[in-house]
Order: structure tokens, then sequence, then C-alpha cells
């Protein structure tokens, strides 16, 4: 075993010369953040901060609604995830297991649905939402985003590898669709429906575009628009920035370091599958 | 009571029907709708007058418009191949039963999970033309005065001297600007596609290295007659998606250049800030309806382009 890791020594060294390039912007976004404003601009500047400024934290929390923002990305993040599984899975087990007639057309189309960009539908998107009253409001975020269509698509390959007996036996013991759907479908569907919550939530939480359009005040903007407008307004004030940018990333970088395999390797096998 | 196939397929649409009418209200409505306000002059109040294609050929002649054209695919050509290339070199590494695989996949995948924005405003800092760590640790190496994200200059303009000054526009190359949003484009992607190459390596069975080995054929020859053409559909595969991702970037234009974002001279204006500005600052909708669809049917045609070209190449085994 030493001696693999002997041999390895040249990889190893490249490897960690890479991990340092990854994590040094995190690094100086945490050390930052940990900084007097004076000291923050020093040049040549200091690897650590001379005078640990906790109080960063506190003035950020002075200076935007933060955890209104928070509370805004979680609300919307576990609607949108929650709608997305109500919707998906039924539509998973109807494309994978039942027959009707346009089948194989509809899903296509919805495949075709899923290659098209955001901006085609993105304009007429906002004259609907402006219609609806629904501009800057929760409903804007969420209702248009409780359907993912790749979800749908990584269900019914799931569900269509499970074995007929059982479902030809489901139907002699007499279950019904809906019956069927929650006793065995779902039941044996638990690694793909984590893949699909890890999945959605963080595209969820670290939605953009969408948010930054269909909000206008900041009371109901979700952490990255904050964040982003924030970042306009104190283009200078590095350090507030900084510590402002670390907690917003804090919550993600926990749900990653726990389900960091599960991510991963669902990543790796979503690639794969198409 | 009606039969059983009927029932089978009434229980289908009802299963069906949450998907497919939040679909027909958010995607298809808003997809034709948009056909129809692309020829329209619509703007958010006022009168709207029918323009046919009016609008279409306003983008075409509009410069601008061809400028974040040359940025957009400025972006993909440096930040695509250079990606590809550096995630497949790591994820080589990774591939030798090393040990602590684990945490090395960990960090390089940190930057995939955090957002955009947050991305975004750390490396503004990062890339700070006085007090910036970037241009710290180049003074080491005495290289001064890169101003990253204000430089308008081309790349290939600066690598030509005095001469470069007489380049037209289009090869001047992109800004130094954007080479800084390629930078960061690399490094945030990097561990997304390290983990499809690791997951296509794995999959290429063990048995043909052996066999290699057994011939005596070097590493270099292992490589590019055994693992390159064998990992052919994840290489395609990161490739189009790599190319579609480049396409839609929009957060580190608005967050990072300027003001007015888009800056320097308009060097990182790429076309996703340029249609989000025309139809939500500027409240053209129907002009931002058409310029969508021409980026749509560009995107379109380059990835039939790119099939037809490189699929073949493919080693679907």
């Amino acid at each position: 075993m030493a001696k693999r890791t002997v041999r390895n020594l040249p990889v190893h060294l490249l490897l960690i010369m890479g991990s340092v390039s990854m994590l040094l912007p995190f690094y100086w976004m945490v050390v930052t953040s940990l900084k007097t404003p004076l000291e923050a601009l020093l040049f040549p500047p200091t690897w650590i901060p001379a005078k640990w400024q906790f109080s960063n934290y506190l003035e950020v929390f002075r200076q935007i609604p933060l955890w209104r923002y928070l509370g805004n990305t979680v609300l919307i993040t576990l609607l949108s995830v929650a709608g997305i599984l109500f919707t998906g899975i039924p539509a998973a087990y109807a494309f994978a297991r039942l027959r009707f007639p346009g089948r194989e057309v509809l899903f296509m189309l919805l495949l075709a649905l899923m290659m098209i960009p955001l901006p085609v539908y993105l304009v007429p998107s906002y004259m609907i939402l402006y219609r609806l009253g629904w501009i800057d409001t929760y409903a804007a975020m969420i209702v248009p985003w409780i359907v993912n269509i790749f979800s749908i698509f990584l269900l019914r390959q799931h569900i269509r590898q499970l074995p007929q007996d059982l479902f030809d036996a489901a139907r002699i013991d007499g279950l019904s669709t809906l019956q069927t759907l929650l006793r065995i479908v779902i039941p044996l569907c638990r690694a793909p429906i984590a893949t699909i919550i890890v999945f959605n939530v963080i595209s969820s939480w670290n939605s953009f575009f969408w948010p930054l359009i269909v909000t206008n005040s900041d009371h109901i903007r979700p952490l990255q628009v904050g964040l982003a407008y924030f970042s306009r307004e104190q283009s200078t004030n590095y350090t507030l920035l900084m510590a402002a940018t670390t907690l917003s990333i804090i919550p993600l970088v926990i749900l990653f370091f726990i389900a960091q395999k599960q991510i991963i390797q669902s990543q790796a096998r979503a690639g794969l599958k198409e | 009571m009606p039969s059983r196939p009927v029932r089978e397929a009434i229980n289908a649409i009802l299963l069906l029907l949450p998907a497919l009418l939040i679909l027909i209200a958010f995607r298809i409505i808003p997809i034709l709708l948009s056909v129809r306000m692309s020829l329209y002059d619509w703007g958010m109040a006022g009168p709207r007058s029918f323009v046919g294609l009016g609008n279409y050929l306003e983008v075409l002649k509009d410069p601008m418009f061809y400028k974040s054209l040359l940025n957009t695919g400025w972006y993909i050509i440096f930040e695509v191949p250079v990606t590809i290339f550096f995630s497949l070199f790591i994820a080589l590494l990774l591939n030798q039963r090393i040990r602590g695989l684990s945490v090395y996949r960990t960090i390089y995948y940190l930057p995939v999970v955090t957002s955009i924005v947050a991305v975004s405003v750390v490396w503004k800092w990062l890339l700070h033309p006085e007090r910036g760590v970037f241009n710290y640790f180049l003074s080491l190496a005495d290289i001064t005065g890169i101003r990253w994200l204000q430089d308008p200059r081309g790349i290939f303009q600066l690598i030509l001297g005095s001469h470069g000054n007489n380049l037209p526009y289009a090869l001047r190359g992109p800004s130094i600007a954007l080479i800084s949003l390629v930078l960061m484009g690399i490094w945030k992607a990097l561990g997304y596609n390290i983990v499809l190459f690791l997951a296509g390596l794995q999959n290429i069975p063990k048995t043909y290295y052996e066999a290699a080995r057994i011939d005596g054929a070097s590493r270099f020859k292992t490589f590019w007659k055994i693992t390159w053409p064998l990992l052919s559909p994840t290489t395609y595969y990161v490739l189009i998606m790599s190319s579609i991702a480049a396409f839609e970037t929009f957060a580190q234009v608005w967050i990072m250049t300027g003001p007015p974002p888009g800056g320097p001279l308009g060097t990182t204006k790429v076309v996703m800030y340029y249609f989000y500005e025309n139809a939500f600052e500027l409240w053209r909708l129907g002009y931002g309806a058409a310029i969508a669809f021409i980026a749509f049917l560009i995107i379109l045609c380059l990835t039939i382009l790119q099939r037809l070209v490189l699929e073949k190449k493919v080693h679907y085994g």
C-alpha cells in the first residue's frame, strides 16, 4: 500500500495543486469576510486576518433582510420540489406502465419540449404571469416550475425496469391504479426519487434568471437575487459582500457534504442514461 | 362498466393531468404565443402593431446582435475545449485506484453545487485589478497591471502588439474581460465533467487494458487506441452539454461586468444578456421574442452540425 502511494506521488502532487486552485476562491471568500474593511484592501494581502472581525456577519443582517431571502428560497424550493414529485410520479407511472393511445407520441413531445431553451418561452410566460397578476408573487416562482420533464424521464426509465410480475400480482389482488402507485411503485422508487429531490433542490435553490425577472420588490426576492442586487449596491464593500456570500452558500454546502455520494453518483448515472 | 383498456386509458389521463396542465399553461401556450409576439411591435403598454417579420429583420440588421453572437462564440470556443481537456486529464489521474479519490472528487465538485451568483461575486473580488488575489500572485512573477474585467482589448490584438490595432474587430479575439469569465467558467464546470468522464472511464472493460499491457503498448498508445475511442460517447455528451451551458451564460455578466453590464465596450455582452436587455430592460417584448427564436435556431443548427460531423467518429460499443 505504501509502495503504491509513493509511486503515485507525482499524481497526488498534480491533484493537490488542482485541489488548491479549486478551494482558493472559497478560502479567500471566508478570509475576506473576517477582515476589517481596511485590512481587506491591503496589498500584498494577508492570508489570515490580523483582527478577526466577526461583526461583519451581524452587519450583513443589518443591511439586507437575509433571513427573509433565506425564508423565501426555502419556501420556493420546498414547494417546487413537492410539486415536481406530485406531478412527476403519476405521470412517469402512466408513461411506463399504462396503455393508452398516443403514449409514445406524447412522451416524445415532452422530450422535445425539454430541449427548448428558456428564452423562447420566457417573454410570453412573463406576459401570462402579468395577466394573472402573479408578477412579484411566490406563485410566479413556483407554479411554472412544478413540472420537471427530466425527472419524469428518469422515473419512467426506472419504473419500466421493475418486474412485470409485481404489477400482475397487484391486479390479481384487486389493487386499483392509485393503490398500485402508492403501495408498489413509490416504495420501489426510493433511489430515483431521492435523486430527483436532490437535483431539484440544488437547481431551485440556485436559480437566478427567472426569479430576477418575475420579482420587483425586495421582500419577495430569493437569496440569489437578493445577493446579486446587494453585490451591485455594495460593489466595493468586500468584507460584507464576502460575508453575505458565505452565508448564502452554507446551506447547500452542508447538503452537499451530507449527500455528496448520492449527488455525484446520480449525476454520473443521469449523464450516462441520455 | 367500461372495458379494461378504456378504464386504463382514463386512469392514465388522470395521472398525467397535473403535469400536462402545467406544461400546457407554462410551456406550450407560451411557445405558441411567442411566435405571435415576435411578429408584433409589442411593448408592456401602448398600442401593438403587426410588423410581420420586421423584428427578425431588425435583429439581423443590429450590429450589437452580431457582436453578442461573436462574444458567445469566443466564450464557447475558449471555455469548452479547455474544460474538456483539464477534466479528462484529472479524471484519468483519478481513475488509477488512487487513495483519497472521494476527497479529491468532493473538492473538485464543490464549485458545481455552489450557485453561479455566489461564485460570480467571489470571482469579481479575486479579479480586482488593484486588490485582487490573482494580481497578487502574478505580481510575484513580476506581471502587473492586468485589469481583468475592465480590459476590452482582444487577446489576439494584444499578442500582435502594435500590429494588433489594425486587426478587424472580429479577429481581435475575446477581450481580457471575456477571458476572465471563461476562466471562472472552467473552474466552475470542471467537477461536473470530471464526474461524467470518471463514469465513462469506469465503463471501459478492464480486459482491453490487460490485452494492451500484454502487447507491451505504451501508456500514450493505450490512451489513443483504447481510452479515447471507447470514451467518445461520454466526450460527445460532455461537448454538447458544455456548449449548451456556455450558450446560456448570463448571471456572470449581470453581476461581474460593467457598469453598464456587458462592458467594457460591450465585449462581454453575450447573446443571453443581449436578449435580456432588449426584452426586460428596454421592454421590447416582441423584439426579444424574435431574438430568442433566432438564437434557438442557431443552437439547433449547431447541435445538428455537431451531430453530423462528430456522430460518425463516436464509437458506441
